[in-house]
């Protein structure tokens, strides 16, 4: 493989952008006014709707968060009182997890790019996928009213008892919420299957598809497995509510156990939900900006699906001390190590595909690193907590919040911020500025990094998680973390200032800014609302970068 | 047979106006697809994936059924008993003729036989109430006897049964006072899986309506019989959990008195 031909043909040499030229027609200006936009049953156009309600819902739960760590700035319960510091955290998680990591990658970035990149008009289903951002709507209406009549304090996990018969807050509102905006990522995951199945374009295998599809596939089979598990559970929580049946109450013979068994069952699968769309987006991001086909595709590819298949069955290991017999939980916590080498195996084919690429540093890079770092931390803390031992002394204490958050902040929204980043010039056919961009991801990282680490050694230290006061000695650890949040609001703010101010006075992007080899790049940007105007035929695989020089190479001699 | 319809609609379309789309051959073809074979495949498929969640959705509820059964076994007989098995039988039967109604609906608009197509949809949502209507008679009676959980759950008679007046006998075993109480679990999970059971049927119901409007218009006898298709399968679905709950909350409990 000559590396000094391709590299001459690296994204260091762009297009002349002077030349480009935004397309007359296009998916955005295809039809005008707002009922175009509402009644539409364009994937891009709902895929952009899903962008500004998901943004929408990360900026409020991101305002809980900055409440949160404003009250634990200092050991004394002086900012708000302590059933308000409840429903501060319970409305971060529920509105971060339901209405933003959920349908984050998938319901924006996926509903864009997975019938272009399989060559097709269409999702299989458009007026569903309406239907599901409408669901959306509806249960991130329900969400911000139970916010706005009083909010509700029971954690995002909805504990019974606890959610059943000793709160008098909006619990039955919250639970709607979820209800309804699990059936719009139900709708989201059937859909992908079914397109992803029976929508292909000619001679695109499945071992051509991009990873990127393959790990929304994975996503998927999760979404529409996983979430009537946790319909149901919802469901007898509010007739225990509502009516006073007692399938978890033990006064009538219920088992509050059951409610962890139904609810975990879903909400483990859930964290895969979450973050394997992210991974294809970095599987995507890493081959681009290094030139090379991702090392291992298959192994990658089925690495994903290997996720979904053993993270159904490692559900118990949020159970162990609350009364899972021992034999089942030394069964769970090895299943749960097992869990972590599909995860390990795209890690390291990262790493391999890296190895020897024309490696550039755009923005999308920058977050991809950002993920692959702070997600092995995720990853591997996660590792802790499944052995028996280390969980009973960790579990319930900060050093769980610092683990998910690293696994979901630092790993999915770094991911969503590199597929944002990357595809943006493809959504919106314009570039946004590139050193704002790189100072935002690196202050992303810095901030990150600076919240939640302190909180590893905190929560190794004892400080328990969901209370609002603590021992005076915890402070320095709770100030830098207050600290970094600050820096992380900083870093999460600018790239909505400048990617909205880029969809006016951005440059022109082009058709392929970063000579990607993606279907998606071979089509103009913004595409056309049916995006191809010919079905495209495949005849090569997936991140093939010498059939892309080819290409080029053929084009400069005709025009030359 | 499909390949000539296929091929004279496609002549049609390009008798009429040869635009540039060259598959087109139903007006109920979507853009999107390639092929209207396409078409029928995907809305198939996405009607099985979404059988795939109600069978999940109610999955959790026959685990919660399994669990209580092994603890509370004796509570499970003695409620089980409470039911009407001649009820049950007789639901079962209308729901199963419910769903032979269906199936000849499928095939009717395959044949493209519209008489027979609406014949067999009201046929359908008869049969669908009468289901319905004796689901009601026996939560009537429920209701009657106290075994409605959580409103005025009496758990008096499981503790002590009535004496049968000619053999002198109790009607059923007595129950001890805590396990008396365990009643209600089966009763919860009774009311909780028929009653959700209920409501996919009520659901069912609607569509019924609304495809009997549209078969009336003729929009199902064309060739296009997809949305037929997956309501059947629909249907099927709802019929099939209630093969399993027939059994599972009237049968298999049931013992002789002692």
């Amino acid at each position: 493989m000559s590396a000094a031909t391709i590299s001459s043909n690296t994204i260091l040499s762009l297009p002349d952008q002077r030349t480009a030229s935004m397309p007359k027609r296009h998916y955005i200006n295809n039809e005008d006014g707002m009922l175009s936009w509402l009644l539409t049953g364009d994937h891009k156009r709902i895929a952009m709707l899903y962008l500004f309600s998901i943004t929408f819902f990360f900026f409020i739960g991101g305002a809980f968060a900055g409440l949160i760590r404003l009250e634990l700035l200092t050991p004394q319960p002086d900012l708000v009182a302590s059933d308000t510091y409840n429903k501060f955290f319970t409305m971060h998680g529920i509105i971060m997890i339901f209405l933003f990591l959920v349908p984050s990658v998938p319901a924006t970035l996926g509903n864009f790019l997975i019938p272009i990149m399989i060559g097709a008009k269409d999702l299989a289903f458009p007026k569903i996928n309406l239907l599901s951002w409408y669901l959306y709507l509806i249960g991130g209406t329900f969400t911000l009213a139970a916010l706005v009549l009083g909010g509700v304090d029971t954690g995002w996990t909805f504990t019974t008892p606890l959610s059943t018969h000793y709160l008098n807050t909006h619990v039955i509102t919250a639970a709607t919420a979820i209800f309804v905006a699990g059936f719009a990522s139900i709708f989201t995951g059937l859909n992908f299957i079914v397109t992803i199945h029976r929508m292909r374009a000619p001679g695109m295998t499945w071992f051509r598809l991009p990873l990127f599809v393959w790990s929304n596939y994975a996503a998927s089979i999760l979404m529409v497995l996983g979430t009537p598990v946790l319909a149901i559970a919802i469901v007898l929580v509010a007739l225990e509510r509502l009516i006073g049946i007692g399938v978890f109450d033990p006064t009538k013979g219920g088992d509050p156990l059951l409610f962890q068994h139904l609810f975990w069952f879903y909400s483990h699968p859930a964290v895969y939900i979450m973050i394997l769309p992210g991974m294809g987006v970095i599987s995507e991001v890493i081959s681009t900006f290094s030139r090379k086909r991702v090392f291992g595709y298959s192994a990658v590819a089925f690495s994903s699906v290997a996720i979904a298949v053993f993270g159904f069955f490692v559900w118990a290991h949020h159970m162990f001390i609350m009364g899972v017999s021992n034999y089942s939980a030394l069964v769970f916590s090895l299943l749960t190590m097992l869990v972590a080498v599909p995860s390990a195996i795209k890690i390291f084919n990262w790493a391999f595909t890296l190895q020897k690429g024309s490696i550039t540093f755009e923005t999308p890079m920058i977050y991809a690193f950002g993920f692959m770092g702070l997600f092995t931390i995720g990853g591997l803390t996660g590792v802790f907590l499944g052995a028996l031992g280390m969980d009973i002394h960790l579990t319930e204490t900060y050093f769980i919040v610092a683990h998910f958050h690293y696994v979901m902040v630092g790993g999915m929204l770094m991911a969503f911020l590199a597929g944002i980043h990357f595809w943006w010039p493809k959504m919106t056919g314009r570039m946004y500025s590139e050193p704002l961009s790189k100072l935002s991801a690196v202050i992303s990282f810095i901030g990150f990094n600076l919240t939640f680490m302190p909180q590893f050694i905190l929560g190794y230290l004892g400080m328990p998680r969901r209370y609002h006061a603590y021992p005076a000695e915890f402070q320095v650890l709770n100030v830098l973390s207050t600290a970094g949040a600050t820096v992380l609001g900083v870093g999460f703010t600018l790239p909505l200032l400048y990617l909205a101010w880029s969809l006016k006075y951005g440059e022109i992007a082009g058709n392929n800014p970063w000579q990607a080899t993606g279907l998606e790049w071979q089509i103009q940007s913004p595409p056309l609302t049916e995006n191809f105007t010919e079905v495209p035929v495949i005849d090569y695989e997936a991140y093939d970068y010498e059939r892309l020089e080819r290409k080029h190479a053929n084009e400069v001699t005709t025009v030359g | 047979m499909a390949n000539t319809i296929a091929a004279a609609h496609e002549h049609e379309a390009t008798a009429s106006h040869g635009h540039d789309d060259h598959h087109v051959s139903l007006p109920q073809h979507r853009h999107h697809f390639e092929t209207q074979e396409q078409q029928r495949e995907a809305g198939s498929f996405g009607m099985w994936l979404f059988l795939l969640t109600e069978i999940m959705f109610f999955g959790g509820m026959f685990f919660a059924y399994l669990l209580y059964r092994n603890w509370y076994y004796d509570a499970f007989v003695t409620s089980s008993n409470q039911l009407s098995v001649p009820l049950g039988a007789v639901n079962t039967v209308i729901l199963i003729s419910s769903g032979f109604f269906m199936a000849l609906a499928v095939w009717a608009a395959e044949v493209r036989k519209k008489k027979q197509l609406v014949r067999y949809l009201i046929l359908t949502t008869i049969f669908g109430l009468a289901f319905l209507g004796v689901k009601t008679v026996e939560y009537k009676e429920k209701w009657e006897k106290h075994h409605i959980p959580g409103a005025s759950f009496d758990v008096h008679e499981f503790i002590n049964p009535a004496i049968d007046a000619k053999t002198g006998k109790a009607e059923q075993r007595p129950l001890a006072p805590d396990m008396a109480q365990k009643t209600q679990v089966f009763f919860f999970l009774y009311f909780a899986m028929t009653g959700m059971h209920a409501l996919h049927m009520i659901i069912g119901l609607g569509l019924l309506g609304w495809l009997i409007y549209r078969a009336q218009r003729g929009d199902f006898t064309d060739g296009y019989v997809a949305p037929i298709e997956n309501f059947g399968l629909y249907w099927h679905f709802v019929d099939i959990v209630w093969l399993f709950l027939f059994p599972l909350l009237y049968l298999i409990n049931r013992h002789p008195l002692q």
